[in-house]
């Protein structure tokens, strides 16, 4: 242990902490902007800089380790009057306009502005004046409100190793830029929405369509119907004040009929589905001698990336869609139908923890139904946005159910949320499908939390299939460099672009730390441990739509609107 | 009055330098000879007790740097030259280089043994290609002599970037990566190129050590001001009639460099500033010019040595100018890394500028020296520290010059 | 004239070398085309995004086509108030380009630098890393002539 003293605090810390983490322990906050907790320290902004004694320069609490004796003072005349020119300078270059950023009230750099008392900047106001890149339906980047702390580049090459991000020129003329100053589109960007999360700022955030959906409910003829993705639930109530998980599903529900939703319906009933047709395929390949280890395919994210880096390994991919876009093609189809209204009306809007699924939903292959199967996606924060706009207190709004034939689900459907979900019920499924057996214990554990990679092994009555679970690209890269090297010891592999999988979702909530995640996963599991159904074959809404549409999994209807396949993206510039 | 005094120079002109067999004929390689045949800590003791202090602006004592490096453990040491010389009005390392290459490479090889390196690089600045060339002549030579034997040594270039003299900049540089500095501690003798212990020393600093091997610390320690002994080379320009080089020991004043090596102010013109050490460097008026150059006595007037660079400004030189010139510098050689650099320097320029071009205020120059304090003690770098330096000490000494260019 | 895959391979081996790589392929055509930088990211092992991180940091790298023979002015204090504003000038008319600016003919770049230390006879121009020491704006055409 090491001893100091910070503003006349005595403090022990180990050996190797920073004044920073030393300072937390005895509860003084020292402002940041580059620190991330979860990524390498980069010292950049040094809006951390504080005195120690014995020193002309200030240091930077996040970079400098403590020393034995130390003594730090955080809050001395010099080192406010340090933080406040800094944040001067950041700001005579920035474009100061909170009223209308999507971080207002959310962006680290506002906070500090505020509570560094900034009023009249000495400097000119001088913007650089660069043009947004809206390449993408996903993402937006204004570089102009760059700060340039590079956490969204740690974020894309270290967390996602995607490397879509990068730096161009040097000094006041420095940028972070997609891959060779082209546009993000031109990139490897898969869309995740990670920088997102890394972003303090504004210079970052979702293809804002909040406008398109209220222009659809405005519009009479349209009958406009929702899908509610698993990990959703859980952090929308961050959205309006609240804990993960705290805000009940019923609530939920009612909160977006309030808000001009015509019909409620839920992703985790194609979760289930999902379950059901990637099981059999699975099933399929194991007797069949088809390609293995067998991917999973609901995470649009590691889709862009797969076909991006691994185009030779397209075969891998199970061909069920995501979830959302098994739900888009129902909706116009045998939803439709069974509710007897017209498919041309409806406007099939998805709610999802994900920035990738904004792409997705405008593939050209996206519209088996006759149309386009989902017309809009929005994010978690997007529809927290539009609750707080529709003024309701979510602890006094009375629930509501959701809406018939694919509003039904199971625990199974829930934890498609975290890491390790699809692979938990693709497990209580085929178990039960191979074996004819009641599975006993339905928590495979092994398979869930926040380690990068996780493996196991499922007896099957005789086979062992072995499976590995990813989350994070650069997790997910490193299994694909197995499987390359035909040295993949797996059967069937479930890769998550974003880390915690999709409760970490590029539009979720802005996530701040790893162990934010954590919280939201705790809140998934406990809720699948609170449904009555936990095995997505027990469904029973799924087993009507077999009944009655599909008639079988993998069957002719299936493979018209519930599968897909995959191209290579052919990038220029990786 | 001191003499000028030929350590590092002391074959400038005496040797032809692409014969090695020149600069063997005037001793050389029997430093590093001596230097093998001592016990390393010895050797490295030796060193420190010579005093001898960095050339390349920060001054820290060679010797300790050192042993930093000697006591780290590591399969892999390394040994670094750091020849960028990117201060304006600095060539005294070109000067070293061109006519007396091996002193450096004996210099060096003498250090890897020392604190046990088996490779070496020499990182010379992208503006001195000839220079590549006849580094790479001597090394070949010195290995065909067996004088590297167990250290392999290379040359790497620059290519324009004022920044990478900063010694972590530099290392990046080497690994091939964007030349931004690190972040310290860790500092380079524990953790420096790829990661191992590095020693970066300065071309005039390598050149020292076969000559104090030689002839002993007691007689180096002994040269100049006893708190930074041995000699310095300088170099004159601006309003100079002796536009050239000197290597003087550092007791000698700043007076006697402008006015006995220099030859004084041309055209019979008054002396009005001279900023010392790169143009990171302090302007120092008239009074002070009797502050001897070395080290500490610089420090001590709120001035630094730095690369030993003279830069010298008639009567007739608006200081404003000749600094918003220097602040431009400073704009476009930030790597852009910290924020108060990238984001200060442009303003410093900025304001510069305004005040230059006749429209500042009094509260522009308040700003210009908030603004420089604060650059001076939260940026990364010795750069963004260093870069408001010619700003304050102006405005402190030269305020008549600004406030004549008040509107 | 060696193609830059060639120029670039030459280097495969030597750690960090994609700096002394970029010097190479410049050598021969004035500036980094962006196959070139790809061909750097692949051979040493790194994304491009890094790869055209480190061509645009150094002042001598251009990703740019400019002129074959590029000419650099030093600007810094000790040229400054030598004179070298005049000497820009002087480029800009012979030339009829503006600094930053390549002539028509693909012949000239003209490019600001910093002190590129020969200070002992400023102003100082360079062309292609040639120092030109003393310069006026007299001795400009002359010097240009070498390079028509
Ligand atoms: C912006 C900046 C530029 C520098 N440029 C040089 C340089 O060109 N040459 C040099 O030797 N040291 C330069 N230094 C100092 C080096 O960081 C380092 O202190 C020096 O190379 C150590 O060698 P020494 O102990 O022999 O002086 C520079 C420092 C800074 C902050
Ligand atoms: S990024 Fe932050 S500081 Fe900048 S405009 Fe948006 S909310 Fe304001
Ligand atoms: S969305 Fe994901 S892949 Fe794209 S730039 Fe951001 S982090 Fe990188
Ligand atoms: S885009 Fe955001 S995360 Fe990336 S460097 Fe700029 S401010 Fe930082
Ligand atoms: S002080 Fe300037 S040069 Fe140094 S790291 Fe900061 S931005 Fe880069
Ligand atoms: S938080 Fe320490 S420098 Fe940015
Ligand atoms: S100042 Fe121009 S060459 Fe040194």
């Amino acid at each position: 242990m090491v001893n100091l003293t910070i503003d006349g605090i005595k403090v022990s810390v180990p050996e190797g902490s920073t004044i920073l983490q030393a300072a937390k322990e005895v509860g003084i906050k020292i402002p940041t902007l580059c620190y991330h907790p979860d990524q390498s320290v980069k010292a950049n902004c040094r809006v951390c800089v504080c005195e120690v004694e014995g020193n002309r320069l200030l240091q930077a609490a996040c970079s400098t380790p403590v020393t034995e004796g130390m003594v730090v003072k955080t809050r001395t005349p010099k080192v406010i009057e340090a933080r406040r020119t800094i944040l001067e300078l950041i700001l005579s270059n920035h474009p100061q306009d909170c009223l209308n950023c999507p971080r207002n009230g959310n962006c680290e750099l506002q906070t500090l502005a505020e509570e560094y008392f900034i009023r009249d900047i000495p400097f000119e106001h001088k913007v650089r004046g660069l043009a947004k890149d809206t390449s993408t339906p996903a993402i937006v980047r204004d570089p102009d409100k760059c700060i340039l702390c590079r956490r969204c580049i740690e974020a894309c090459s270290v967390t996602q190793s995607v490397y879509a991000l990068g730096l161009e020129d040097r000094g006041h003329e420095a940028m972070v830029v997609p891959t060779m100053g082209k546009s993000l589109m031109d990139s490897p960007c898969a869309m995740c929405g990670q920088c997102i999360h890394a972003c303090p700022v504004g210079a970052i955030t979702e293809n804002e369509q909040l406008d398109e959906l209220l222009a659809a409910i405005a519009d009479p003829d349209k009958i406009v119907v929702t899908q509610i993705a698993p990990a959703v639930r859980l952090a929308i109530a961050e959205e309006v004040g609240m804990k993960p998980g705290e805000m009940p599903m019923d609530v939920f529900v009612a909160g977006l009929r309030q808000v001009g939703f015509d019909y409620v319906l839920h992703t985790n009933f194609t979760a289930d589905l999902t379950i059901i047709e990637e099981g059999n395929e699975l099933l399929k390949r194991l007797n069949e001698g088809g390609v293995l280890p067998m991917f999973t395919s609901c995470s649009p994210g590691w889709i862009n990336f797969c076909e991006t880096y691994y185009p030779d390994l397209l075969d891998h991919l199970s061909t069920c869609k995501s979830p959302q876009q098994m739900f888009g093609a129902l909706v116009k189809t045998y939803w439709a139908e069974k509710m007897g209204i017209d498919p041309a009306k409806i406007y099939s809007v998805s709610i999802m923890p994900c920035t990738a699924k904004k792409y997705e939903a405008t593939r050209p292959e996206m519209q088996d139904s006759g149309y386009r199967d989902v017309d809009l996606v929005l994010t978690t924060r997007e529809i927290g946005r539009l609750f707080r706009m529709s003024g309701i207190d979510f602890t006094k709004l009375e629930g509501a159910p959701f809406d018939s034939w694919m509003g039904k689900y199971t625990g199974a459907g829930v934890i498609f949320g975290a890491t390790g979900g699809v692979m938990e019920a693709a497990l209580r499924t085929v178990y039960e499908v191979v074996t004819k057996e009641e599975l006993k214990d339905v928590n495979f554990t092994a398979v869930r939390g926040m380690e990068g990679i996780k493996e196991a092994e499922v007896d099957l009555k005789g086979t062992v299939v072995k499976v590995a679970v990813a989350h994070g690209l650069s997790n997910a890269r490193k299994l694909m460099d197995q499987v390359r090297e035909g040295k993949s010891p797996y059967h069937f592999i479930e890769i998550m672009a974003c880390p915690g999988g999709c409760i970490g979702g590029g539009g979720q909530p802005i996530t701040k730390s790893n162990a934010q995640r954590q919280v939201r996963i705790d809140a998934i599991y406990a809720e699948d441990e609170s449904c009555e159904i936990r095995k997505s074959h027990e469904n029973s809404e799924v087993k009507i739509l077999y009944d009655e549409f599909l008639h079988e999994p993998l069957g002719h209807k299936s493979h018209e609107l519930l599968h897909t396949h995959y191209h290579p993206k052919n990038k220029k510039y990786l | 009055m001191a003499e000028e005094m030929r350590i590092v120079l002391r074959n400038y002109g005496k040797i032809d330098p692409l014969k090695i067999e020149d600069y063997i004929a005037q001793g050389g390689y029997k430093a590093l000879e001596k230097a093998r045949s001592m016990d390393r800590e010895a050797l490295i003791e030796e060193v420190k007790k010579s005093k001898l202090r960095g050339r390349g602006g920060a001054g820290f004592n060679c010797g300790q740097k050192w042993s930093f490096a000697y006591q780290a453990q590591a399969d892999q040491k390394y040994v670094v030259c750091n020849a960028d010389e990117g201060e304006p009005g600095t060539y005294k390392d070109r000067l070293i280089m061109e006519n007396d290459p091996h002193t450096l490479i004996e210099g060096m090889a003498i250090c890897a043994y020392a604190i046990g390196a088996t490779k070496g690089y020499i990182y010379c600045r992208g503006e001195y290609p000839h220079l590549v060339d006849v580094l790479n002549t001597a090394i070949k030579q010195a290995k065909e002599k067996g004088f590297l034997d167990g250290f392999d040594l290379q040359v790497r270039s620059g290519a324009g970037a004022y920044v990478c003299g900063e010694e972590t900049a530099l290392i990046e540089s080497i690994e091939g990566h964007r030349g931004e500095p690190r972040f310290k501690p860790p500092y380079p003798p524990s953790e420096g190129l790829w990661g191992k212990p590095t020693i970066v020393n300065n071309v005039e600093t390598f050149a020292n050590i076969p000559v104090i091997v030689e002839k002993g610390a007691d007689w180096y320690a002994s040269i100049g001001v006893p708190s930074y002994p041995g000699t310095k080379v300088f170099t004159l320009t601006g309003d100079i009639n002796n536009k050239t080089f000197f290597e003087v020991p550092t007791n000698t004043t700043i007076r006697e460099l402008i006015y006995k090596y220099g030859g004084g102010i041309p055209g019979g013109k008054k002396f009005k500033a001279v900023q010392i050490g790169g143009t990171s460097g302090a302007f120092i008026p008239e009074e002070l010019l009797d502050t001897p150059v070395a080290f500490d006595n610089m420090a001590a007037i709120g001035a630094t040595l730095g690369s030993g660079a003279v830069f010298v400004l008639d009567e007739t030189r608006n200081i404003v100018d000749v600094v918003t010139r220097i602040a431009k510098f400073f704009e476009h050689e930030s790597c852009g890394k910290c924020a108060p650099c990238r984001e200060g320097t442009a303003r410093m320029h900025e304001i510069m500028s305004k005040l230059n071009s006749g429209k500042g205020s009094a509260k522009d120059i308040e700003t210009l020296s908030r603004l420089g304090r604060v650059m001076s003690y939260s940026c990364l770098c010795g750069l963004g520290q260093a870069a408001p330096a010619p700003v304050l000490t102006t405005i402190q000494h030269f305020k008549a010059d600004y406030n004549a260019k008040l509107v | 004239m060696k193609g830059y895959k060639e120029i670039i391979a030459s280097y495969a081996d030597v750690p960090g070398g994609i700096i002394e790589a970029y010097h190479a392929v410049q050598k021969e055509l004035s500036y980094l085309p962006e196959e070139a930088i790809f061909e750097a990211a692949k051979v040493f092992n790194i994304p491009v995004s890094e790869a055209y991180g480190v061509a645009t940091f150094y002042s001598m790298f251009s990703v740019k086509p400019r002129g074959k023979n590029v000419i650099r002015i030093c600007e810094s204090a000790p040229c400054h108030v030598a004179g070298a504003a005049e000497v820009v000038a002087a480029l800009e008319r012979e030339l009829g380009i503006c600094m930053g600016e390549s002539t028509p003919d693909g012949l000239f770049a003209l490019e600001f630098t910093e002190c590129v230390g020969q200070c002992q006879a400023t102003p100082v121009i360079t062309i292609n890393g040639k120092p030109y020491l003393n310069v006026s704006p007299a001795k400009v055409p002359k010097i240009l002539a070498e390079y028509k």
